[in-house]
Order: structure tokens, then C-alpha cells, then sequence
């Protein structure tokens, strides 16, 4: 861990923490307004292009239009709770960036104070993220239910459950980073796929279930059950207005771009230049990560936007079923796996290298077989009882359950 | 209010599996309980309608859960209602045909085709040749643009964003030379008792040609979307099923029907127009399936797309090779039936759309009933949801392709 | 100062912009009464009266929650371990696999149980 952290003076910290919060306000509003245009470019739209160049201002104009509706507070609500859940979701979603690491030390400019690009590092630094983004499921699950509307509580039920069945997936998916890294600190994951490689190549499996349960921890498409307008209309914020609406909104865009910024952090090298930009000798000094890392962020923004273009929704029970009965398991013998090769390795065994490669393979294979969900056959009902279908003299409809019997039959 | 005061109907959320755990009632183990128990959970009653997203109009069914199955489901009709059967009765023929043509938005021009046909063999009218096949082309190609909104707005309903816009580009297509040709774009008021209200416009099946071509070669993108996908296969296969015994209780007809095994189609068993030939000549193909489900339903449409292509691209060779001569036929001032009554019924895009006539020597029927296609087929909808679970619901509802209109009248 | 001090720092700006955008939202939109207006969505019709918090919420929900229990201590303990797995050889490895075993049979009672299953 860098010394630096907790020795830093408090103007560096509240301009670093500033910092933090304008990107990720900013990010969010680009992140909007980039879904939209690449949903709109694979369905033969143009999407927003009016306001500011190329339309980039749109997400903000939205953002206003929604201050200046009305704030409503239905009278079914519990008042304390429904103006308190906005702003459970949004707090947490905002401090799991206090320990994303941006880049490395740099040289703030103007003074001669130098500073790592992460507002602070912890030794738990993972474990940290995980319990501060569990916290804002709370914000969720008591909109949907203070909101005194049924389909808010089921929206909030469902987004609840879905979010802590995928979060067991995604915690175990990281354990076998953390047996490579040897740290739970972010830096550290950082620079041990430094000297090492990223973790997604050895660690295929992992990363491909963590991006299954990135997808289902944010509640995006295919598993946006949650918000599933057909059925539950607008989900646990059905009764949410203006700005208190605009907060989730807010919230939910960040956890994407939290689990984006976590699958890039630990699989994808963090901060660190890819392969062709890395081979010049000043793209990990400077400032320069920061863009390395919001690219590759960005790369997994697309995968989410992607797959929204793309897949039709789970339905509940399949999704499930899938969280529960294939992803967890599968990570549970793939962290065995990895734990037992790497011992393997450590005592100085056979190429153990190829061996988890190849492995990884097959369990990704296996996964991806496992991930076409078989449909249960309904089971029979009981024998229908038999009614007249002439009964008093003319057609009647026959009731469900009945079978109809003709008088010349 | 407390739970006590109000009826005993516990919203227990979608989610609930508290009770009917065990068939025998002995739901314990999952802290559900038997008939009796304090912990047995009452049934819950679902609104879902009239102002609901899945219902795309003002349907509105009223379910009664038990946990997650629906036991019983009532859809409550009416919210639409014009009393279009009661205006019939106060417009000359002539004004008939732009009401007739209301009902079921999406299939504007078969719904009026019935009408004129009913008129015409009430009045014994030879409708010259050009005009039949003219309207045969329009009506096929009527089918093609309701087929295509249901290609799109189903895949949106399971989640599938994207296909919409793709379906929604084939019907601008054909939307075009509609467009051209009557005015109209949806309500199109082409036909006219004796033909059509005018000739077509000069080139204008050379443009209907190429349209339809375009819409053949771009069809198979529709296709690879949404037909391949496991998600969309997972959530439609073997859900809804229509059993063809209750299809025909029930009188459904259409795709809906013949995806359940249905062997009906009023083109080929009744026909009227000039289907005769087309049948003749193996271009009219009655598509079936025998499944029943979701997914045969929605691969119904698709088929029949095709078949309506090639129907379309029949009349259009036999309207060029056909000499010049007249569409439609001179009528008096004043129109009158003689006294008398007929049955008239089409193969609407839907299903069965069927107008009886009775006039009693009046300018405006003394009685003009519509059976409309969908209003029989969601009679069938409480015997294929029932036993299902709430998250099948909107993919069930879907299925049963219907048009508000077309149920209330 | 700290490690855990500059977290603080940024919830306390996060939770600033959520309580303002909370509190100004009353002010920046327009307020015009009307009775439908604040009774909660239920499709067009009058809300069925509920209890409470929705009343009873099913079984199922906490059963999923008991087993995320379950199944987030069982990674907690597993993330020590990782951490520090170079360190501990066989010995730690074979410990892991027992306790993960032991989980391993709970889970397959519940599935077996049918907690897993939902419909």
C-alpha cells in the first residue's frame, strides 16, 4: 500500500473527493446520453442530437426538466421513509469510488504536492466496495415499500433479491483475484496484474461470472426484471417524481459504471495502458491513466448497452434458478479449482499455467451450456369436471376447467 | 386500515410461495400453511389493466392469485367501447365504410373490405375485375403491416428492445405505397361499394413491387433477431398454450388458432375476392402449427408474412398483365339494400371479422353486427392463463395478438 | 489523518447533493392539487386498500435472504484465506476445502428442499 494514503493533507483530500464526484456526475450524463445513441444506432435511429454538440447536453436537460416537475408524495406513502430511500440509494453508490484507483501518483498541478489518483486505499479495499453498494439495495428495497403502491413493493422485492442472489456470485468470483494478488486493496490488485498479467486470461471463469453478475447486480437488460415495464410497470420507483426519481436514476447509472470500473480494476489491468498503447514508455505515468481506465470503463458500459440492444428479458424464476443453481456453484468449483492448481504451482508442480487455461475453458464452456435455461413442463391438473354445454337450451361458453359435451354427442 | 377490517384478500406479492407448497396442504416447510392455518395466505387480486403497459389499450383483467399461479382470471372488457354496432344503424352504406374501418386499427382495410362485399352481394353488384384483384393486393399487404406490428411489438413486450425498429422499417415500407395509393395510413377508406374509391396511381405496382421485394430480402434480419435466441425460446416455448379443443369452444380464429392446430382459413375454405385462383395456382398456403404456445403463435405470423408477400407479388403480376379498364362501379345517389339480410365474413389479419347485414329496404341497415376477431380470441385468454404463473402473464398476453378496439367494439 | 477519513469526506458530499436535490425538489416544480395525484398507481382504477407496508410479503424473499446469509459469511471467511493462501500451504488449502464441503451440504439440502425453487 502507498504510504502516501492518510498522511494526505485535507485540501488534497476534499479536492480529490470533489473530483471524484464531478466525474462521476459528468460520466453518469455522458453515460446516458452514449446508451442512447448506441441503442439508437443499432436500431436505424439517430437518437438525441439536439441540445449541445452532438446531443451531449440532453442527459443534463433531462436532468432539469426533471427538477421542475411536480414532487410527489402519494398519500399511501410512509412519508420519512419515501423522502429517505433516494438518498439511502445514492450515497453509497457515490463512496464505493473512494477507493477506485484513476492512476498513479501524480503531481497536482500548480504546487509541488504529489498524490495518488485514488482518494484512499484500504487494505479491504473489495470487501469495502461490497458493503457499501449492499447498503444502497436498502435505498431500493424501502422505496418499494414505503411507496404504498403494490407494484413498487414487488419491484423492490424483486430488485432486493435479485441483487444480493447475484451478489453471492459476484463475491465469490472474486476470491480467486484475491489468491493471485495476495490483497484485497484495489491498488495492489492494480499492480500485481502489473507484473503478472491481467487476471482475465487466468481467470476466465471468474471474469465471465462476474460479468454475469455485474449484469444482475445493476438490474440492467437481460435481467432488468425489476423494471420490467410489461409486468410490474415501473418497478420499486413507480411512485417516484421529479428530483427524488432523478436520484435513482443517478444511482443506478453509477453502480453501472462502480461494477464497470470493479471489472476493470480487477480483470482488466485497472489504470494500466492496454498492450499496443503500453509499449510507449510514458503511457502509465502522468495523467494519461485516467483515460486508459475510463476507456476500458467505458468498454463495459457498451457490453451493458449491447446486451440491452440486443436480449429479451429473463423471466424471474429462470434468472433465479440461473443465479442460484448455476453461477454459484459453478464459481464455488472454479475458486476450489484455482486454489487447489495454485498450491500445485506454488510447490513447484507440473505447468500449471496451461492446466488453469485450459481449465478455464472448459468450465467457461460448461457455463455457457449451463446458461440455456430448460422450461419445467406445467403438471397436470386434475381430471376438468364435465358440464353441459347446452345446458337450458343454447350454448353456453364452457368455464375454465370444464369440458364441454354436446347433447348429440 | 388494519388487515381485519377489509375483505380477506392479503396482498401477498408475486413472489409469494407461502402457500400450496405441498398439493396435500401440508406447506409447512416453507412457512406456508394449510387450509385453517394462521399462516395460510389468502388470495390476492391483481389488477392488471385498464391503464397497464402490457395491455397496449384499455384491457383490463382482473386476476386472482395464489402465490405466484393465477387461479383465475377475468378480463373486464368494455373500456373502449364506441357502440360502433349502434352508429351502423344511422349511416348510409357509404358513411359505414369509415366507422367499419375503426374497430381494429391495424387492419383497417380488410375490415372495410367486409362491409363493401356484405353491400355488394346484398345488392347483387358485378364488381369488375381489376378493382377485386386491386383489393385483394391491398388487403394482403394490410396483413403484412399488422403482422409486422405484432413481429415488433411482441419481442418488446418479453424485453427485446430492438426488433421494433426493424419491424417498424419494413412496415414504413410498405406503409409508403399505402399511403400513396389511399391517402391513408392507417384508416385508409379505399374501398367503396363497386370497387375501389379510385384507380391507382400511374407506376405505382412497380413501386409496390420493389417494396415488397425489399420487405422479402429484409424479413430474415427480423428473424435472426429474436426467432434464434434462447431467452426468447426459453419464455415462449411451451408457455400459453392454447389447446385446439378450447380454440374451437371458443370460436378463436386467426394465427392464434392456427398456431393451436386450427386448419381454418376463410381464404381457402370460403373464399371470397379471388383467392380461389391464387389457391389454385399453390400460392395461397394456409400456414399451421401444432403447439400452440407463445412461440408458435408468434412463428405464425412470420410464416404468414411470407405467404401475404407472395400473395401480394401474385396480384401484382396478374393486375399488369390485366388490360386498362374500370375499379369501380357508378352508384346511384341514394344506396339501398334490399330487404333482406347477408353474412359476410373475411380472413382478417386477426382472424375471423364477419359482418351480418339485415336491411329492411332502408339507405342504412336496420341491423349490422360485427363479430370481430378479437373479441372471440381473449375469450380464450382466462383458459390459457390460468395455472400459469404471473410472470408468463405478459408474455401470454402478448401472444393473443389482439387490438383494444377490435374486443370493445 | 486516516485511511478511512477521505471516505468520509466523500460521503459527506454525496450525502450533501442528495439531501439538496431532496429539498429543493419541493420548490422547483410546480404544486397543484389533486387527489388522484397522490393516490398510488394501480392501473387506472381506485388502489385497493392495503395494510401497511403491503402486508404480508411472501415467505420466499426471506428464505432468499437467509440463504444469502448463509452463503456471504461462507465469503467472508473465504476472502482471508485467499488473501493469505501463499502463506498458509496445505494446511489452510485442506481447511478451505472442509469448510467449503460443509457449505456444499447445506446447499444441497436447500436445493434438494426445493428452496431454490421459484414458482
Amino acid at each position: 500500500m502507498n504510504g502516501l494514503f492518510g498522511t494526505e493533507s485535507w485540501w488534497v483530500v476534499i479536492a480529490k473527493a470533489v473530483l471524484i464526484f464531478l466525474i462521476l456526475v459528468i460520466y453518469t450524463l455522458f453515460n446516458i446520453w452514449f446508451e442512447r445513441r448506441v441503442v439508437a444506432k443499432m436500431q436505424h435511429r439517430i437518437g438525441p442530437n439536439v441540445h449541445g454538440p452532438f446531443g451531449l447536453l440532453q442527459s443534463l436537460a433531462d436532468g432539469v426538466k426533471l427538477a421542475l416537475k411536480e414532487d410527489i408524495v402519494p398519500t399511501a406513502a410512509d412519508k420519512v421513509v419515501y423522502v429517505l430511500a433516494p438518498i439511502l440509494a445514492t450515497i453509497p453508490a457515490f463512496m464505493a469510488w473512494a477507493v477506485i484507483p484513476f492512476g498513479p501518483e501524480v503531481r497536482i498541478p500548480f504546487t509541488d504536492t504529489v498524490t495518488p489518483l485514488q482518494l484512499t486505499d484500504l487494505p479491504v479495499g473489495v470487501l469495502y466496495i461490497l458493503a457499501v453498494t449492499s447498503i444502497g439495495i436498502y435505498g431500493i428495497v424501502l422505496a418499494g415499500w414505503s411507496s404504498g403502491s403494490t407494484y413498487a413493493l414487488l419491484g423492490g422485492m424483486r430488485s432486493s433479491a435479485q441483487m444480493i442472489s447475484y451478489e453471492v456470485a459476484m463475491g465469490l468470483a472474486f476470491v480467486s483475484v484475491f489468491m493471485y494478488a495476495g490483497s484485497m486493496s484495489t491498488a495492489d490488485i492494480v499492480a500485481a496484474q502489473a507484473e503478472d498479467m491481467w487476471f482475465a486470461l487466468p481467470l476466465l471463469p471468474s471474469f465471465v461470472i462476474y460479468l454475469i453478475a455485474m449484469v444482475g447486480e445493476t438490474n440492467r437488460a437481460p435481467f432488468d426484471l425489476p423494471e420490467a415495464e410489461g409486468e410490474l410497470v415501473g418497478g420499486f420507483h413507480t411512485e417516484y417524481s421529479s428530483l427524488k426519481f432523478a436520484l435513482f436514476f443517478l444511482a443506478e447509472y453509477v453502480n453501472m459504471v462502480t461494477v464497470s470500473a470493479l471489472a476493470t480494476t480487477l480483470f482488466l489491468g485497472g489504470w494500466r495502458a492496454p498492450w499496443p498503447i503500453s509499449l510507449w514508455d510514458g503511457a502509465n505515468s502522468g495523467y494519461w491513466p485516467v483515460l486508459w481506465f475510463l476507456g476500458k470503463t467505458l468498454i463495459f458500459i457498451f457490453v451493458f448497452v449491447w446486451l440491452r440492444g440486443t436480449l429479451p428479458r429473463m423471466r424471474y424464476d429462470q434468472f433465479m434458478k440461473f443465479g442460484w443453481k448455476v453461477l454459484i456453484p459453478a464459481a464455488l468449483l472454479w475458486t476450489m479449482a484455482v486454489a487447489v492448481v495454485r498450491r500445485i504451482r506454488l510447490d513447484g508442480g507440473m505447468d500449471q499455467q496451461t492446466v488453469l487455461i485450459v481449465g478455464g475453458i472448459a468450465v467457461t464452456l460448461l457455463l455457457v451450456i449451463a446458461f440455456i435455461p430448460e422450461r419445467k413442463q406445467p403438471a397436470d391438473d386434475e381430471e376438468p369436471a364435465e358440464t353441459d354445454a347446452f345446458a337450458g337450451g343454447y350454448p353456453v361458453p364452457p368455464m375454465p376447467g370444464h369440458q364441454e359435451t354436446r347433447p348429440d354427442a | 386500515m388494519s388487515p381485519q377490517d377489509g375483505p380477506r384478500q392479503v396482498v401477498v406479492g408475486l413472489g409469494a410461495g407461502a402457500s400450496g407448497f405441498s398439493a396435500d396442504g401440508r406447506g409447512y416447510e416453507r412457512g406456508g400453511g394449510g387450509p385453517g392455518s394462521d399462516l395460510a395466505t389468502t388470495d390476492m387480486v391483481l389488477n392488471v389493466g385498464p391503464q397497464h403497459p402490457a395491455t397496449h389499450g384499455v384491457l383490463r383483467l382482473r386476476m386472482t392469485l395464489d402465490g405466484e399461479r393465477i387461479v383465475h382470471c377475468e378480463p373486464v372488457v368494455g373500456y373502449m367501447h364506441r357502440g360502433v354496432e349502434k352508429l351502423f344503424e344511422v349511416r348510409d352504406y357509404r358513411q359505414i365504410i369509415v366507422l367499419a374501418n375503426r374497430h381494429d386499427w391495424l387492419s383497417a382495410f380488410s375490415s372495410e373490405l367486409g362491409v363493401v362485399l356484405a353491400v355488394e352481394r346484398m345488392l347483387g353488384m358485378q364488381v369488375p375485375e381489376r378493382a377485386t384483384w386491386t383489393r385483394m393486393l391491398l388487403a394482403e399487404l394490410n396483413r403484412v403491416l399488422n403482422h409486422l406490428m405484432f413481429l415488433g411489438s411482441y419481442p418488446l413486450e418479453v424485453g427485446a428492445i430492438t426488433p421494433i425498429f426493424y419491424a417498424f422499417r419494413e412496415r414504413e415500407t410498405i406503409q409508403e405505397v399505402m399511403e400513396e395509393v389511399s391517402g391513408g395510413r392507417m384508416h385508409y377508406m379505399f374501398n367503396r361499394v363497386g370497387g375501389l374509391k379510385e384507380d391507382v396511381p400511374a407506376g405505382w405496382t412497380g413501386r409496390v413491387c420493389d417494396a415488397v421485394a425489399a420487405v422479402r430480402r429484409r424479413l430474415p434480419q427480423i428473424e435472426d433477431l429474436i426467432f434464434g435466441n434462447e431467452i426468447f425460446q426459453a419464455r415462449t416455448r411451451g408457455v400459453g398454450v392454447l389447446p385446439v379443443d378450447v380454440a374451437h369452444a371458443f370460436g378463436v380464429s386467426g394465427p392464434i388458432a392456427r398456431a393451436s392446430g386450427v386448419d381454418l382459413d376463410l381464404r381457402r375454405d370460403e373464399p371470397y375476392l379471388a383467392y380461389e385462383e391464387l389457391l389454385a395456382d399453390g400460392v395461397l398456403q394456409v400456414v399451421t402449427r401444432t403447439e400452440g404456445d407463445c412461440y408458435a403463435r408468434f412463428a405464425c405470423l412470420l410464416a404468414q408474412v411470407k405467404v401475404s408477400l407472395d400473395l401480394a407479388d401474385a396480384c401484382l403480376e396478374r393486375l399488369t398483365e390485366m388490360a386498362q379498364g374500370p375499379i369501380n362501379v357508378r352508384l346511384p345517389k341514394i344506396v339501398k339494400a334490399p330487404e333482406g339480410s347477408t353474412y359476410a365474413w373475411t380472413e382478417n389479419p386477426l382472424g375471423i371479422n364477419g359482418y351480418w347485414l339485415v336491411s329492411r329496404g332502408e339507405k342504412t341497415p336496420w341491423r349490422l353486427k360485427l363479430r370481430s376477431a378479437s373479441f372471440n380470441n381473449i375469450a380464450a385468454l382466462p383458459h390459457v392463463l390460468e395455472g400459469c404463473v404471473v410472470a408468463d402473464m405478459v408474455a401470454i398476453l402478448g401472444s393473443m395478438f389482439f387490438v383494444v378496439g377490435d374486443i370493445d367494439k | 489523518m486516516n485511511v478511512y477519513a477521505p471516505i468520509l469526506v466523500l460521503g459527506i458530499i454525496a450525502a450533501a447533493f442528495a439531501v439538496l436535490s431532496v429539498g429543493i425538489a419541493p420548490f422547483t416544480g410546480p404544486k397543484r392539487y389533486n387527489r388522484a395525484k397522490l393516490d398510488s398507481y394501480e392501473c387506472g382504477i381506485e388502489p385497493t386498500p392495503q395494510p401497511a407496508g403491503g402486508g404480508r410479503v411472501s415467505v420466499k424473499y426471506f428464505i432468499t435472504a437467509m440463504l444469502f446469509i448463509v452463503f456471504d459469511i461462507e465469503i467472508i471467511f473465504l476472502y482471508p484465506f485467499a488473501v493469505a493462501f501463499d502463506q498458509l500451504g496445505w494446511f489452510g488449502l485442506i481447511e478451505m476445502v472442509i469448510f467449503i464441503g460443509t457449505v456444499f451440504v447445506a446447499y444441497a439440502y436447500v436445493w434438494r428442499r426445493g428452496g431454490l425453487e421459484w414458482d
